[in-house]
């Protein structure tokens, strides 16, 4: 298969061969923002968490709600790209790697999030040298490491017939990509080994994306404070967690596609399954919070509803019904009709969605430490620069990781076009003929009609 | 094996914060500054909270002095990482500065407000401070002990003069400095101390009782004659 070079390689293989000045100036733009955030990490290393705008009670601020965040973009990728592999979705060729490669990428920072929360950050190998497994803290340790590893060999191995496309195509890094190329040659045997591998690979990757999201809600939902205490707030992350990965997902595929000119691979087709896919989402999202809140109003217990309250009126109110707007209103109005304008009806689901979903998790980490059981002087919250400098970096070292990685390997998977193009259609041709009834089963669902 | 628990009687209770000056002086509870105050980020082992009675709106306030209520059930060990906060065998909430990590998920999962953070450096050891109570550094949880070091020099000296640790020798500072006698402490597993007696009145309740914390920290409700 990969002794088959058409001009359609070309297009996915230009932005590892040729590098234009868009590049440097992407870089040197990210490449601020990550000064920005090392400076203000280094503040913080040198004098303490003083800098930031957290305080009592609110202890809790930007960091844990980025943790939040990235962790639930994380969903993106392997676990949008195993259950398409799993269903046969044709469609999903183009889009797997780009999803992958958001989970590896997103799991560092989100990881790296926590690191920046500690208050002593050089006494981060406690967790392991005195580790107690009763701390959701290290549930949460346990399954982000597990859901790394998996997504990095989940990663890795569909890439590796394109690293051999890159080892004998490309004149640069002939070592590098000889290395990691594990000696592909297209072989038969070969195909078959990475196929089954893939689809384990698949299917193991999805029970530990779901406990990700779940043990990173635990953390909230394991305290007994005022909304947090919540038995749905498992699966609830977990779907706000696809809902934020999927809208990632489609503005990086946006973006990619715009400046690599990407174009004949990712389709209008392509957005409009993944919209609707959002716009599913965007309902389930809507369905646990509305179940969530109704369920704590319903029972008005006074310290349930000083935080609900908080929230729907008092000082929380922006973000609160920013985030039903940026996540419900505007992704419902944009993605139920998606015949015209397809892409950019979807890009804008998608960026308010990602602004929506930040601002449920810091609706949810904030509020409900500003509003302490007992009656101590309520905080206000305002994070200082430290923090916004330290979120913008992050932002911008996930941004830098992704582009560096496109120029590294094939951000669309070559061999998986390849094989929809030669094996996949003949594939689903005989697929759809199974799902038919066939002559002799039509004769005798007649016979037995007649008689 | 004691129980040490304390008993509160907001009856009694002024206002008048000495326990929390004792407390501060006992235990080496930096002071802030105005601007670190004005943050929010005094720390107040014992703290004072006030709370406007709901029948009479800001004509009768009510003093709830709280120090960490020293539940026998408590949810900030619970989620503890690294085991730097512990129950130790009686009953007191022991935490370890040198090992925690920073995380504040105790300070989150406390439904009592009793944990506090070190921001920065607040202080180095100096002339001045109590040399039995350790030095809080910047980065890490801290909160009441029920003045542990009393209890281990209470138990030495005890121990030196071959006996028992006798009722009142180990007392906390601020039961020690209130002058409405409003605070007691003593042994809540000997039913005949004054501390047992008073926790098994009518007018005894816990904290968010309902929690399921088991605070042994325990309050009288003002009587009637209050009202």
């Amino acid at each position: 298969m990969v002794d088959h070079k058409d001009d359609y390689e070309d297009i996915l293989l230009a932005p590892i061969a040729h590098t234009g000045p868009g590049f440097y100036w992407a870089v040197a733009g990210l490449s601020v923002f990550i000064l920005w955030g090392a400076i203000a990490y280094a503040v913080q290393f040198h004098q303490g968490l003083g800098v930031t705008g957290l305080q009592q009670p609110v202890s809790w601020g930007f960091y844990v709600t980025n943790f939040v965040f990235f962790i639930g973009i994380s969903h993106a990728g392997t676990l949008i790209s195993a259950i398409l592999r799993l269903s046969k979705a044709e469609w999903r060729r183009p889009i797997t790697r780009m999803a992958e490669v958001i989970t590896c990428m997103v799991l560092f920072i989100g990881a790296g999030q926590i690191l920046i929360d500690l208050g002593r950050p050089d006494r981060m190998l406690n967790v392991i040298r005195y580790g107690r497994y009763q701390s959701p803290l290290l549930w949460d340790a346990t399954s982000i490491s597990a859901y790394l590893t998996a997504s990095v060999v989940y990663l890795y191995l569909p890439m590796i017939p394109d690293i051999a496309v890159l080892r004998d195509r490309l004149k640069k890094r002939k070592l590098f990509y000889s290395v990691l190329a594990l000696g592909w040659t297209g072989t038969e045997h070969q195909q078959r080994i990475l196929n089954r591998a893939i689809a384990i690979m698949a299917v193991l990757v999805i029970p530990i994306a779901v406990s990700v999201h779940t043990v990173v809600s635990f953390v909230f939902s394991m305290t007994l404070q005022p909304m947090w205490h919540s038995t749905i707030f498992g699966p609830y992350f977990v779907v706000g967690a696809i809902f934020s990965g999927i809208a990632a997902l489609i503005v990086a595929m946006i973006v990619f596609r715009k400046a690599y000119g990407f174009e004949p691979y990712l389709k209008p087709i392509h957005f409009r399954y993944l919209g609707q896919l959002l716009l599913i989402m965007a309902l389930l999202w809507f369905y646990f919070t509305f179940a969530e809140y109704l369920t704590g109003y319903y029972g008005a217990e006074p310290e349930e509803m000083k935080v609900f309250w908080a929230k729907f009126t008092g000082p929380f109110w922006p973000f609160f019904w920013g985030m039903v707007l940026c996540n419900f209103i505007i992704p419902l109005s944009c993605l139920v009709r998606l015949s015209r304008r397809t892409i950019g009806k979807v890009l804008a689901a998608s960026l308010s969605v990602t602004v929506g979903m930040w601002l449920e998790r810091f609706i949810i980490v904030v509020p409900t430490l500003s509003f302490p059981r007992v009656p101590f002087p309520e905080g206000v919250y305002s994070p200082s620069w430290v923090e916004w400098g330290l979120m913008a970096g992050s932002f911008a070292l996930f941004a830098l990781f992704y582009l560096l990685f496109t120029k590294v390997f094939p951000i669309i998977s070559i061999w998986e076009i390849q094989e929809g193009r030669e094996v996949g259609l003949k594939e689903v041709e005989e697929r759809l003929l199974t799902y038919l009834p066939d002559e002799a089963e039509a004769n005798i669902l007649e016979a037995s009609r007649g008689r | 094996m004691a129980l040490w628990g304390m008993v509160i009687d907001l009856d009694r209770c002024t206002g008048c914060q000495a326990c929390v000056m004792a407390c501060k002086a006992e235990n080496n509870v930096p002071a802030v500054g105005q601007k670190e105050a004005g943050r929010g980020r005094i720390i107040s082992w014992m703290q004072v909270l006030t709370e406007t009675d709901e029948e009479h709106h800001s004509e009768k306030m009510r003093f709830i002095p709280r120090p960490c209520l020293q539940c026998d059930d408590p949810p900030c060990i619970k989620v503890c990482p690294v085991y730097a906060t512990y129950r130790n065998p009686e009953g007191i909430i022991a935490q370890i500065y040198n090992r925690c990590i920073g995380c504040r998920f105790c300070m989150a999962a406390c439904p009592y407000n009793a944990k506090y953070f070190n921001w920065y450096t607040y202080q180095k050891e100096q002339p001045g401070q109590n040399p039995d109570v350790s030095v809080r550094e910047k980065g890490v949880v801290e909160k009441c002990t029920f003045c542990h070091h009393r209890l281990q020099k209470a138990r030495e000296r005890a121990h030196a003069e071959n006996r028992e640790i006798e009722p009142g020798e180990y007392n906390t500072a601020c039961a020690q400095a209130c002058p409405a006698q409003a605070i007691i402490f003593g042994d809540l597993a000997d039913p005949g101390s004054e501390v047992s007696k008073l926790a098994r009145s009518p007018r005894a309740f816990k904290l968010q009782e309902e929690l399921g914390t088991k605070p042994k920290v325990i309050y009288l409700t003002e009587g009637e004659g209050g009202g």
